[in-house]
């Protein structure tokens, strides 16, 4: 409240002659700094305004104080399980069932990490995944943001059919049609050619090929969100700066490419990371398409399967894992799994929201 | 054709232009939805049988049979759909409180936001696919703590004491019990929620300062102004969050339906499952529909 005071006279006070100045400042310092005074002036200053003062101080206070504590709670809530998963895949399986350790392990190991590294084949299935993801978000990202782009700025005939086109692929899951796409991609055929030329149609799946077609061809996973929000943000930018290029003798692809583009930044950017994150953990497409290829999404889902046969493998064909240890592997797996997906977020996230409240999304 | 197509009027071209940029996307769908549409949508009126050996399957059409399976014959399908309808009731509403209350929170100035808004939005990584399922799967661990904590009873969770200070056997029990299933699922409900509170947050930041200054001047409270200003600004986005919610709720990997219709597939019953998916997805476009017509009748626009 006196903040506020103060401001004002800061503001009237730039429009002053120095002498003039200068008195004004040490005066409102004397009258409107509430830790000079002394506790006395204080209550005389709460009585003068009918406890109006105390009232509202305490009710900043305590409204803030709740605020943190709920803020706390919740942050708390939500990064309690990545805790728990860090320090359980820090410590010893023996500290498991230790009832004096509770988070912070005795004894420390990083033998789950070099275990989990070898099982799911990090390295390799790190490089293949990260490789994927990326391909995958910079077509599905290119395809929507033309895409996008034509149903924002273009007139044409059928056009609300189309967008309710997209608008029903937004709400058909796509286990609606994932069996026959199975089907489709397993017997995969273009009227009959392929059948003609080798004899019979080609096995598409295993193999990352339809995948990215479809995501070339804004089939992917959740595209038609993606399709949206970046027809929002164009609509959105003013009509002036496109007439004005096609005044100036600009083709139509050449506005969209030179002068549309690098306005939408942004929004393309925070939707290639959705792609690129929801890609990476997607595990219906790629338990689809790419099951042999062994990505990440689909080694960490298996952990516990492979670790059964890791033991039986080694230590002969009765052993089995302890529950403990699998869960720890499992946890261990998680985290190797979001790490990169953390990091990426960490870089990404200052111009996330920015970039999101740009399109402002309406219906 | 080609002096043809030079010769157009600018509408034309515009609309050339426009049908060149939406191409990609009449391409995917005709090639990649409509057909896997109406085959699946045959399949689920036919019996299919697979022939591996000569690489093609047949199917023999057969009905409602299918369907009939689904609604009639299958003991577990009508159980899972009300459970999830009854259990989306309680939940979206939850959700859409939730992350409006956590938007409005951020929204505000506090020291530590950056860090506390990253917070909230790490559930869009965390929830999202194969992460979910490990989630779920992962429940050794819980059960057994699950186990210890039914061993000492109720008394265990600050929950289950206050649930059994309340209920009593009165009228209200019912109620009670959904609101302390909400209490108890408040980390699903915020791992559920990182899209809608960036998009209330969004939201909430395109309403023009100048509107609070104007209604504080003419003497409105914060409590009068955050129901004639923010509320009514921010409803076309409680629509969209509404509508993206149930979406997202039904089609989750960890609903039981989807569960049960991917089991299915897995399992090579493809008549069966495409006759399940269809009858869920039509359920949902008319849970969508009716809570969208409700709710576009309140939604005040801004323009």
């Amino acid at each position: 409240m006196n903040k506020e005071v103060v401001l004002v006279s800061d503001a009237v006070e730039t429009n002053l002659p120095d002498s003039v100045k200068d008195k004004k400042t040490s005066l409102s310092k004397k009258k409107y700094k509430p830790e000079k005074q002394t506790f006395k002036q204080l209550l005389e200053r709460n009585r003068e305004s009918g406890g109006y003062l105390f009232r509202k101080t305490f009710g900043k206070w305590a409204f803030s104080i709740g605020r943190g504590l709920l803020l706390f709670g919740f942050c708390f809530l939500i990064l309690q399980p990545l805790l728990n998963k860090i320090s359980i895949s820090i410590m010893a399986e023996t500290d498991l069932y230790d009832g004096t350790v509770n988070s912070i392990p005795r004894n420390f190991t990083l033998d789950h990490y070099r275990l989990t590294a070898q099982l799911m084949d990090y390295k390799n299935a790190l490089f293949k995944t990260f490789g994927i993801s990326l391909a995958v978000a910079f077509f599905q990202v290119a395809a929507c943001t033309f895409v996008g782009y034509g149903f924002a700025r273009f007139k044409f005939p059928f056009k609300k059919f189309w967008f309710a086109c997209v608008m029903m692929m937004i709400l058909v899951p796509p286990q609606t049609i994932l069996s026959s796409l199975y089907l489709h991609f397993s017997f995969f055929d273009v009227l009959g050619i392929i059948k003609l030329v080798s004899g019979k149609p080609i096995n598409l799946l295993n193999n990352p090929t339809p995948y990215l077609l479809m995501s070339a061809t804004c089939m992917g996973l959740k595209n038609g969100l993606y399709i949206y929000m970046i027809r929002q943000f164009f609509r959105g930018v003013p009509k002036d700066i496109e007439e004005a290029a096609y005044v100036d003798g600009c083709g139509k692809f050449k506005t969209f490419w030179r002068i549309m583009l690098p306005d939408a930044r942004a929004i393309i950017t925070s939707c290639f990371l959705f792609s690129f994150v929801w890609q990476w953990t997607d595990s219906l497409f790629t338990s689809l398409f790419m099951r042999d290829m062994r990505l990440l999404s689909s080694s960490v889902n298996s952990i516990a399967g492979t670790l059964r046969d890791y033991f039986q493998n080694t230590y002969g064909r009765d052993t089995v894992p302890t529950p403990g240890l699998s869960n720890q592997m499992v946890a261990t797996g998680m985290l190797m799994f979001i790490v990169p997906l953390i990091l990426l977020y960490l870089i990404a996230q200052k111009g996330f929201v920015e970039s999101i409240s740009q399109s402002g999304i309406k219906m | 054709m080609l002096k043809k197509l030079r010769n157009l009027d600018f509408a034309g071209k515009n609309a050339i232009a426009g049908y060149l940029f939406i191409s990609p996307f009449i391409i995917g769908f005709l090639v990649f939805m409509v057909a896997p549409i109406l085959e699946s949508i045959r399949m689920s009126l036919s019996e299919v049988n697979l022939n591996l050996t000569e690489s093609k399957y047949a199917m023999v059409f057969n009905n409602f049979t299918n369907y009939n399976k689904v609604f009639r014959v299958d003991p577990v399908f009508n159980r899972l759909l009300t459970d999830e309808l009854i259990k989306m009731v309680y939940t979206v509403p939850a959700i859409i409180v939730f992350s409006f209350f956590v938007a409005l929170i951020l929204n505000q100035k506090f020291k530590l936001r950056g860090f506390v808004r990253s917070v909230f939005f790490l559930p869009v990584i965390l929830s999202a696919g194969v992460m979910l399922g490990l989630e779920v799967d992962n429940s050794l661990l819980q059960d057994m703590q699950q186990l210890i904590a039914e061993s000492n009873a109720a008394t265990s969770r600050i929950t289950g004491v206050i649930e059994r200070l309340l209920l009593t056997g009165g009228f209200f029990d019912s109620f009670l019990y959904y609101i302390i299933e909400i209490v108890n699922g408040i980390y699903n409900i915020a791992l559920t929620s990182g899209l809608q509170i960036i998009i209330f947050l969004s939201g909430l930041q395109t309403i023009s300062p100048s509107m609070y200054e104007a209604s504080k001047i003419e003497g409105a409270t914060a409590w009068e102004s955050f129901w004639k200003i923010t509320f009514p600004m921010i409803s076309s986005l409680i629509l969209v969050n509404m509508v993206y919610s149930v979406i997202d709720y039904f089609v989750r990997s960890d609903n039981q339906v989807m569960q049960r219709i991917t089991d299915t597939i897995g399992k090579g019953d493809y008549g069966f499952s495409s006759a399940m998916a269809w009858s869920y997805f039509i359920i949902v476009i008319a849970v969508v529909g009716v809570l969208a017509a409700i709710i576009s009748r309140r939604v005040y626009y801004y323009e």
